[in-house]
């Protein structure tokens, strides 16, 4: 009896401090952020414009292919990653899968004001202008043919891989995804993105483990949330696009979790039959002594 | 040297040579321990197990890991982490017990203070705890360092730098400790050679001077009992066992330490598997970034609450400045627990719940340890700071009154 009144001391103590310092303190280092949203509702999107996906392909040939490549649908790439980075600040992206991963009313913002959607307005005060220029003069309908010509190309299913390729590659390494090959590595060259970010956006090898699951979500939904005044631009990921893209972070990063979660619970077992085993001993050797 | 006959090649010559029976007698079966104790008594055993933890899976990540700036982060993260069979078993194991060891540390030495087993003919087995405790602290500080994470760079960068504080910057004590002008990849060697090699060898040598100061005034009892061990263990070895106050080493008292063991290891392995982030701040998980100060520095929680005393008084006063003041007391932190049996001015050994005054003394320091801890990792900003100044003070004021309270203990119980 007297033993469990002294363990329930260093447990309460310890439960204490185990509070104080990692739950409590992470809460006042890091306050807690609005979910992530994932409908958008902030854009100026569709509005309930349903587009024709044929008048779309036209205005998507007329106004878009000088920049951008759209490899299934027949437009290639006219520069490599490299010349494009030094023309444009960023590699442009190939827009095949954008109908997939992005949701449509942020698409059909984005198009109209791609800084205003992003909300990165904050990067181009004083003169300085997206790499993409704005649609707005186009009229709804229009903006709304050219989303639904892109969700008709997409493709219905991506690996967890490809997702992230094409919406996080373009500026992030992660490097850990291809050590020794190095194909994972930011498609835009390091001195473009510099200049067009401000700073080498991160290698996010590691960022499952030194961010974790539930802050990646609300920053990549978000980015201004956590950071406010980031150069990362909000990227209208779909929730499923989204989970993919963590999906694949944590493939990469913790690319042993289930090996951990596998080995966790014979480890534990094992302890377990190993605990009753020592007390039942001890209880035979001190029942000669009291 | 008596010639031995018995051939080397025999259980008998090998006895006769070695005297293994007689050596296990020593230091098993007859090596004497109060029964009087509860689970806390198992802490050593638990400890010793712990470091064992920490020797095995550190040998295993030092087959792999790369001392140099450039490939330091890679090699654990990756290496390790990824490509190793188990590997990332290895480091959480070594990460947690590293931070787990502490915990262990900190409820062995408080079941010392409690019980007072710290005087009165036992001040070398604290000594000798004390200055394990202070070794382990330096051996956690360079591990820290080695996987070149943003946390490593930057704790490296404000303790290193604390060498550089007041008048010790005119010695370029920093630069000599860093062995440049900032925390670079000399600074990571060294400390990685201090990690593997010196740190643990001088650990190692320390366990058996604490152990060997243990065995001439024995182990305390949670009565704080001064027993006749040579009677006491006659009664036992004349199969008086039920009577007797004591007990041997092997198999008695170790029985109990496997049980209590036991359930340590699911509690420490229930951590390595699903909450490691305590021990392996996710902060360092980003690669060490001379050109990015982490939003918020903090050292591990083991170290919070001296790290907070150095917080403690933050503005000028008494015609010093606030920075020296607070590097007096956090130096003042380090070393004081190791003069503790010479502060206690009460003649006899008893539990704290047998010294009223130094009872609440006990628990109040327990608190202020904890308010310490907890503020050390806040931003020491608005009423934050206020409380860790308060709280810093309280600890000064306990240890200014420990002589006086101590004294009064004793003068009332009669025994001055």
């Amino acid at each position: 009896m007297r033993e469990l009144k002294i363990l329930a001391v260093v447990v309460f103590f310890t439960a204490a401090l185990y509070w104080g310092v990692e739950p409590y303190a992470h809460s006042v280092l890091h306050p807690h952020v609005e979910d992530a949203e994932y409908e958008f509702k902030d854009v100026d999107g569709l509005k309930g414009t349903k587009g024709d996906a044929t008048k779309g392909a036209e205005l998507v040939a007329a106004n878009c292919t000088a920049c951008h490549s759209i490899e299934k649908a027949g437009f290639p790439a006219i520069m490599d990653n490299a010349s494009a980075g030094a023309s444009y600040g960023v590699v442009p992206p190939d827009l095949s899968s954008a109908g997939h991963l992005y949701d449509a009313n942020f698409l059909a913002a984005f198009i109209k004001d791609p800084a205003k959607a992003t909300k990165t307005t904050h990067k181009y005060e004083g003169g300085a202008t997206h790499p993409m220029p704005g649609y707005a003069w186009m009229q709804p309908q229009e903006v709304a043919d050219m989303v639904a010509y892109l969700q008709s190309i997409a493709p219905k299913q991506m690996s967890n891989k490809e997702v992230f390729v094409d919406a996080c590659q373009r500026c992030h390494s992660i490097k850990y995804g291809d050590f020794y090959g190095g194909t994972m590595a930011a498609k835009t060259p390091d001195e473009n993105i510099k200049t067009y970010m401000g700073v080498i956006p991160p290698d996010l090898s590691q960022y499952i483990r030194s961010r974790g699951a539930s802050y990646l979500h609300t920053f990549i939904n978000d980015p201004q949330k956590h950071l406010e005044g980031t150069a990362m631009p909000r990227v209208g990921l779909t929730k499923a696009s989204e989970d993919q893209v963590i999906a694949y972070m944590t493939e990469v990063g913790d690319s042993k979790k289930p090996e951990r979660e596998a080995l966790a619970g014979p480890f534990l077992g094992y302890l377990v039959i190993f605990a009753i085993f020592a007390w039942l001993w001890k209880a035979k050797i001190w029942r000669e002594v009291h | 040297m008596a010639l031995i006959k018995e051939s080397f090649f025999s259980i008998d010559g090998l006895e006769k040579r070695l005297a293994g029976k007689k050596f296990w007698k020593v230091m098993m079966t007859e090596y004497w321990i109060p029964k009087d104790i509860n689970f806390l008594w198992a802490m050593g055993v638990v400890l010793a197990t712990t470091f064992a933890l920490l020797i095995v899976s550190g040998i295993f990540l030092m087959m792999y890991y790369k001392p140099d700036t450039a490939l330091a982060f890679d090699s654990v993260n990756y290496t390790i982490m990824q490509e190793v069979a188990y590997g990332w078993l290895f480091r959480h194991m070594h990460g947690v017990a590293a931070s787990v060891i502490f915990l262990i540390i900190y409820i062995h030495m408080f079941t010392g203070i409690y019980y007072g087993s710290y005087k009165k003919g036992r001040e070398m087995i604290w000594i000798s705890g004390m200055l394990l405790f202070m070794t382990f602290s330096a051996a956690g500080f360079s591990g820290y360092m080695l996987p070149w994470g943003q946390m490593s760079y930057w704790a490296a960068a404000v303790i290193t730098n604390l060498f550089a504080g007041g008048s010790l910057e005119a010695w370029g004590l920093v630069e000599w400790i860093r062995g440049g002008f900032a925390v670079n990849d000399a600074t990571l060697t060294r400390f990685f050679m201090l990690h593997v090699f010196l740190l643990p060898l001088v650990i190692i040598k320390i366990i058996v001077i604490h152990f060997y100061t243990l065995r001439i005034p024995h182990v305390n009892n949670q009565d704080s009992d001064d027993i006749d061990y040579d009677a006491e263990a006659e009664k036992y070895l004349a199969g008086n066992k039920k009577e007797a106050k004591v007990i041997p080493f092997w198999p008695v008292f170790l029985s109990k330490d496997f049980a209590v063991l036991g359930i340590f290891l699911i509690f420490y392995f229930y951590l390595v598997f699903f909450n490691y982030n305590f021990a392996m701040d996710p902060v360092n998980f980003d690669p060490a970034n001379a050109m990015v100060t982490p939003a918020h520095i903090y050292p591990e929680w083991y170290f919070l609450w001296s790290y907070e005393t150095l917080r403690g008084p933050f503005f000028d006063m008494f015609g010093m400045k606030a920075g020296d003041i607070g590097l007096i007391i956090f130096g003042l932190a380090q070393v004081i627990f190791l003069v503790f049996p010479f502060l206690d001015k009460d003649p006899d050994v008893l539990p704290a719940h047998k010294r009223p005054r130094f009872f609440i003394w006990f628990w109040i320091m327990i608190v202020d340890l904890l308010v310490l801890s907890v503020y050390g990792k806040l931003p020491p900003t608005g009423a934050n700071a206020w409380v860790g100044f308060y709280a810093t003070a309280v600890f000064l004021l306990l240890w200014i009154s420990l002589p006086f309270i101590t004294k009064a203990d004793a003068k009332s119980r009669g025994a001055l």
